[in-house]
This record gives C-alpha cells, structure tokens and sequence, in this order.
C-alpha cells in the first residue's frame, strides 16, 4: 500500500469513522434545474444508516434526477447535500468509493463474460484481483448467476441482468446502495426474487436508497420514503403512517360501466369518508368495505363488479396529488 | 471433531474484505485512467484476432498490390521522383501511417457513440469513482496500445519485405501511433458531443479519411500535385506522418524545419484533442 493511501485510510477528507454520521445522506432544498424546467424543486430528506429509504413517485417526478445527484454524477443548481459526510460535488470519487448503484437502465458490459463485467467493475475501486476473484464468485452465488458465469451478458434474461446489475453494485461491498426502479419491466417472479435479494441485503445492515413507482415495492421494501411528484416532496413516513395518514383503512372499489362512473357519484354521496371518481372505477374509502357495500346495495344501486381491499400507497399518492401512479 | 476441525477451518481462512473507500478513492483519483484502459483492452482481446489480421494483411495486400504491381509501371516511368528509392520504399511509410489513421476513425467515433448513447458503458464507470476525464483518458489509452500493436506488426511486414532499408525505421511505429492520435482525438471530442447518430461517421470516413488518404503524399509526392489541393496534405496528419516516417525509414531529405513542423503539428493536433475529449466527457456526463 502506498504512502498516500495509508494517509487517506488514516485521515479521509472528513472522517466518517470517528464522527458515526447519525445521518448517511442529508439534503437540504434540494434543486436542479435544467434550463426552464425544474426536476427537483427544493426537496429536504436525511436518511439514517441501515434503513430502506424509498422515493416513490410517477415518472419525471424527479426521482431519478435526485439519485444521480446522491450518486455524486450530476450536480445540483442549489441547495445542499451530503454523503457521509461529503459533499458529492467537491468529493466525487470519495463519495463514490461509498456508493453501489443500479441504474434505471442497465449498462453492463454486453461484450464481456457474466464474471468479467464483475471484476472489470471492481477494478475501478482498485481492488487486486486476488479479492475480486472470489468475491466475484460469491456475488454470482448470491445473484443466482454461478451457472452464467461464462456466458456472455447478450445472453442473459432482463431479470438476470438486473440481478447481475446489483451484484456489479456490490463488488466494493458498499454501505449503501442506490437502486433506480430496480424491477421495472421484470416479470413478477423476477421481481420477487430481487426483493428477497435486497431483503437479504438490508438485514446485513446496507443503507437502500430505492425509486419506484410501483407502491406494491416501495412497501414490501422500505422503511420510510417521500412520496414526491414535479419535483417535491408531498409526504412522508412509513408505508403504513402514510396509508392511515392520507387513507382509509379498507377501500370499496366499484365498477358501473364507464358510462355511469361519472354520474353514479351523486347518489353513492354519504357513504364511506370519501369518494373518489375515475374514468374506469369509482372508489370509497371506508373503515369497514363490506358495510359501505351493503349502503351501497341498499340504495338500489348495482355495480357491474365490487372489490374490498385494503387501503394501498397507491390510494395514498391519489389523495395527494388526483393522480395514478402508473399512466 | 469433523464439526470442529471444518470450523476450525472456516476460521483459519481469511475473510474476504474490501479495503476502505478511502483507499478505494485514492487509488482511483492516481490510477483511474489505467483501471478503465484496462477494461477497454479487455473488450479489444474480444476482437484481438481482428487486429492482428488487419496488422497483418493489409499491408501483405497493399504491399503487393502497390509496391510490387504498380511500380513495375510506376518505376519505368521515371523513378527520380521518388527520390531514389523503390516505390515500395517510398509508399510504405505512408502505408502504415495510413493504417493507423484508419483505425483511428473507427476507434475513436463508434466506441464513443456506444459509450454515451448505445449501450451506456461510460455510464458504468461513471458511477464509480473514477471521473469523466479518467473514462476518456482509458480510452485513449488504449486505443494507444492499439495503435503501437498494430503498427509494430506492420512494420515488421514491411521489414520482411524489404522495404524499410534505414536503421531508424522502428522509429514510425511511434510515428504511426502520434498521427493516428493526432487525427483520432479532435475526432473523439466531435464523436463526444453527438448525441444523435445521422450518419456523421460514415461522411467522416467518405470526406474527411478518403481524401485525407488519397492527397496526403501517399502514393506520389505532395508537390507533384497542383496547389489547388495541395493544402490538404498541409492540414493532414497522415502527410505529416508519412513525410516523418520516410525520413526515419530511409533518410528522406527534408529541410529539418519542415522536419520539426511535423512533430510540432502532430504533437499540438493531439494535445489539443485530448484536452477537448476531457472536456466533453466532463460536460456531457454532468448533466
């Protein structure tokens, strides 16, 4: 080892090690702006260590442009933010070095063998080989690739490329890790296995910075999250404190045809907390689901189909903001 | 007692732990440019058969079909303005300096097109802690090696034929790596800023590479031809090359100055397009 390193392992820029940040990331007011249009818009958030932290939102709320700036790639227009400590604009590669990410799309190396790209990746930390050798090995283990390691990426499914994505991530061993709509586009078997993965992940203590705008993964997985749209943020808490926060425990889905969804409101008026109208369902959120059915029945009315279902984040981003999740 | 011996075991053998950030920083922030030339050799071996073919046969085509075919025609006809020496002689040179210049407009447009738009492999290591300038350092880096492998297989070709007599030839090797530098990185910087591809590389190629090749002194001397278009041997690395390379293969006489002109522009060409391609990466990849 050199000099210099022994120097910087002994005095990192700040030192992360002594001080135990309470707080992994802290973002204060948050902006970025591209030319007239705002994609983040004043965002505050601080995420302590081991926890999962998810940014659920619809696409082009800003989420991906807010991971690209904790991931020390693209720099705010003002505001600010710190990585352990560090400012990812003055500290990139330090701040870097921290990091696993996976990005929205994959950028594997398609040229290079399944345990090539994950040796070729480590060596941007400067790890020595006889590290990355066996770690290698055991991340294919981990990502359910060992059969694939010499196959060549073009030959893998989107799920196991995904799946190798992260383990790439992994290679440094990093404490926390940033996950950009990790399963989009994957099959839902796919996406089960990657969140026991990450699950996995999580009780070994990484810190998990997740987008998504699929509200099923940001509760099977996070902790606490923002829900954010046109670039701010519109709640914040748990899954379950939003949900009792900005919904109603059960929810009556029901479906007159899309003809009748528009003027059946008036007379479902009363029943349940609230209602909620969409071109192909009404909504009424209730405490219990079955009893507001059965005003519902009792008033002569006869939807085509009826659901009782619990309340969902998916309830919770229409509350605050009037609009689906996923257009 | 097996139980305990396997235990015993897992214990002796040492855990497999990264080192620190930190160090993982400070080994980027020194030897990033290295650690992704290193990745970009790796994808090159996955074609390395390719290179060493193209290293290979064509100057064995262009030798034979130039230096042995043509100057049969060429030599009868008046063999004084090649300065005394065979045809092969006087067209070898330019050959290899060609060669690289050539390789260079493939390695430094579509690589790049595919790093920033295609695939996204820039992307990869952008996440790391490697910086922008370090990504397009790696790449430059090793298309270098490339240049310096490819050329040194041409030239010893051109050895076996015969037509390399000065002892200073070895020395084009270098030359042929500093021309294909000196046309290639102006070129990375302009493939850097596309973000759309409508065909640009194949006009670079048609009207930029062709001409470049056909008027840079090539198969005959740069004064035979009428000053009207002259000057594209002046802008063109590949006639600064060769004139550079002849001196070194067979004691070419040049006026030193001129000889220094050449340095001096191939060194000032690909200074420049380095600190642009840095720049672009930097730009492009912060946004």
């Amino acid at each position: 080892m050199r000099v210099s390193e022994l120097a910087a392992k002994e005095s990192p820029v700040t030192s992360p090690s002594d001080a135990a940040p309470q707080y992994v990331i802290t973002a204060e007011n948050l902006t970025k702006r591209y030319g007239d249009v705002t994609a983040v818009d004043g965002i505050s958030f601080r995420v302590p260590a081991g926890e999962a932290f998810g940014l659920l939102g619809p696409n082009g709320a800003g989420k991906s442009t807010t991971m690209k700036m904790i991931g020390g790639v693209s720099q705010r227009t003002s505001g600010s933010l710190s990585i352990m400590g560090l400012d990812p604009e003055q500290h990139g590669p330090e701040v870097r070095a921290h990091l696993g990410v996976v990005p929205q799309q994959d950028n594997l190396d398609e040229e290079l063998k399944v345990r090539d790209n994950l040796l070729v990746y480590g060596r941007y930390f400067g790890l020595p080989m006889s590290y990355l050798k066996p770690k290698a090995d055991e991340l294919l283990e981990f990502a359910q690739l060992t059969d694939k390691a010499k196959s060549k990426v073009d030959a893998l499914s989107g799920g196991m490329k995904r799946r190798l994505t992260i383990a790439r991530s992994l290679i440094n061993e990093p404490r926390i890790l940033l996950l950009d709509e990790p399963t989009t586009g994957l099959d839902p078997q796919a996406r089960h296995i990657l969140w026991d993965r990450l699950f996995r992940l999580k009780e070994q203590g990484v810190t998990l910075i997740l987008t998504t705008h699929y509200m099923d993964e940001a509760e099977q997985l996070c902790d606490r999250l923002i829900v954010v749209d046109k670039g701010k943020i519109m709640a914040e808490g748990s899954p379950a404190s939003l949900i009792r926060e900005y919904s109603t425990r059960e929810v009556l889905e029901l479906r007159f045809g899309s003809e009748r969804n528009a003027s059946v409101g008036a007379e479902l008026e009363g029943i349940g907390e609230r209602l909620e109208t969409l071109p192909d369902r009404v909504l009424i959120y209730a405490h219990d689901g079955e009893a507001a059915l059965e005003q519902v029945t009792a008033r002569g009315l006869r939807p085509v189909t009826s659901l009782v279902r619990r309340s969902s984040l998916e309830d919770v981003f229409l509350r605050l903001t009037g609009r689906s999740l996923v257009d | 007692m097996i139980k305990a011996t396997q235990e015993a075991g897992t214990t002796a053998a040492p855990a497999l732990r990264a080192h620190s950030p930190e160090v993982s920083a400070a080994r980027a922030r020194r030897w990033g440019a290295f650690f992704y030339a290193e990745q970009v050799l790796r994808v090159m071996k996955g074609y390395g058969w390719t290179i060493v073919m193209y290293g290979v046969g064509q100057p064995v085509a262009y030798l034979f079909a130039m230096g042995v075919g043509l100057a049969t025609l060429v030599q009868t006809n008046g063999a004084d303005v090649f300065g005394g020496v065979s045809y092969l002689t006087f067209i070898a040179p330019a050959l290899l300096i060609s060669a690289a210049v050539m390789t260079a407009a493939n390695e430094f447009t579509f690589p790049v097109m595919d790093g920033f738009k295609w695939r996204r492999v820039y992307y990869g290591p952008h996440a790391s802690p490697l910086t922008p300038e370090q990504i397009a350092g790696g790449q430059i880096i090793a298309v270098t090696v490339r240049f310096l492998l490819q050329s040194a297989i041409y030239f010893a070709v051109v050895a076996l034929f015969g037509a390399s007599p000065g002892e200073w030839g070895w020395v084009s090797i270098l030359i042929a790596t500093l021309a294909g530098l000196s046309f290639g990185l102006p070129l990375m910087a302009y493939a850097a800023t596309i973000k759309e591809d409508r065909g640009q590389f194949a006009m670079v190629m048609r009207f930029i590479v062709m001409p470049l090749f056909l008027f840079s002194g090539t198969f005959f001397p740069l004064d035979t031809l009428p000053l009207g278009v002259r000057w594209i041997g002046w802008i063109s690395p590949i006639w600064h090359g060769t004139e550079l390379g002849r001196v070194v293969s067979y004691g070419y006489e040049e006026e030193p100055w001129l000889t220094i002109v050449h340095v001096v522009f191939l060194l000032v060409l690909a200074a420049a397009g380095w600190v642009l391609s840095k720049r672009q990466f930097a730009k492009r990849m912060a946004s």
